[in-house]
């Protein structure tokens, strides 16, 4: 079991490095999917397969997904080359990552009087009473926590909404602009701002 | 069995490595991707604490989580696409429209 833990906390910490310090952003979601596969692991060590299958159906399954298709769509490609203008950000955030881990360690060290986990519920015991197991989520889903899940559907109602009007092409600015290069592209977007701002 | 204190580490370290991410990746689908970091490290913490507590609040929040980060990613990449539209840039230092 620590062994368990230990290797898929490996894998998401590296997986996750990668995240954060690639320049391509299709290898930082490629490293996304290493991080959630590896706490979706995790979330088996804590006895809830139905979150760990949930997991990985949503987040590598459809957000990553969708953030690939965004990569690709866009052709991140040609970003790459533009100079970084904030250098300093990248000194900044060693120590801030030092005093932030400091922090949030320290607070973690008053857990260690934590309640000792439940025993392990055996399936031989009782078959679907578990904890995490789907009926025991449905059950509390759908009657003690009722109203949040009819306000998530309707956030969700309005993501749908709020995403398609995002992506409608306005038809003001809708002309199909031939590819350019960046000098010019700069130039346009001052035009577009602009005319933005008229 | 492991000690509830591994995981909630664990979890702070993928927490702040997403803080760290939104920092310095000057790409804005690079930094959503830290902000999805950050929420799956909570999500850890949560289930985690569910397991210890023997109380299932905590798989249902990491649900409606799960949840709001789908919405979350839905939007904001269409923010995205919009912005690469008008810009024609995907980097945040010139998306300053708002700044003075």
């Amino acid at each position: 079991m620590q062994i368990l833990f230990l290797l898929f906390a490996a894998l998401a910490v590296v997986a996750a490095f990668n995240v954060i310090l690639q320049r391509n952003p299709l290898y930082s979601a490629i490293g996304l999917i290493g991080t959630l596969i590896s706490v979706a692991a995790l979330f088996l060590t804590l006895a809830a397969p139905f979150i760990a299958a949930v997991q990985i159906i949503v987040y590598a399954g459809a957000i990553v997904v969708l953030f690939v298709f965004v990569i690709m769509l866009l052709n991140v490609r040609a970003e790459e080359s533009r100079a970084d203008e904030q250098k300093y950000l990248r000194w900044l955030a060693a120590p801030l990552f030092l005093a932030l881990l400091a922090e949030v360690f320290l607070a973690v060290r008053y857990v260690g009087d934590a309640p000792p986990p439940l025993p392990a519920v055996r399936a031989a015991d009782a078959p679907r009473q578990w904890l995490g197991s789907v009926e025991t989520i449905g059950t509390d889903m759908f009657t003690t926590y009722v109203l949040p899940f009819e306000a998530v559907s309707v956030l969700i109602l309005m993501a749908i909404i709020g995403a398609m009007l995002l992506a409608k092409r306005d038809p003001q600015f809708g002309r199909r602009r031939a590819p350019a290069e960046p000098a010019a592209a700069a130039g346009r977007a001052e035009e577009v701002g602009a005319g933005a701002r008229r | 069995m492991i000690p509830l204190s591994w995981y909630l580490a664990l979890s702070a370290v993928l927490f702040t490595i997403g803080v760290v991410g939104v920092i310095i990746q000057r790409n804005v689908i690079a930094q959503f991707m830290c902000i999805e970091l950050m929420l799956n490290a909570v999500n850890l913490t949560f289930v985690a604490f569910s397991r210890y507590l023997g109380n299932t609040t905590g798989q249902l929040f990491v649900f409606i989580v799960l949840a709001v980060a789908a919405a979350e990613a839905a939007v904001g990449l269409a923010i995205i696409i919009c912005l690469f539209r008008n810009r024609e840039t995907l980097n945040v230092d010139e998306a300053d429209l708002l700044k003075l």
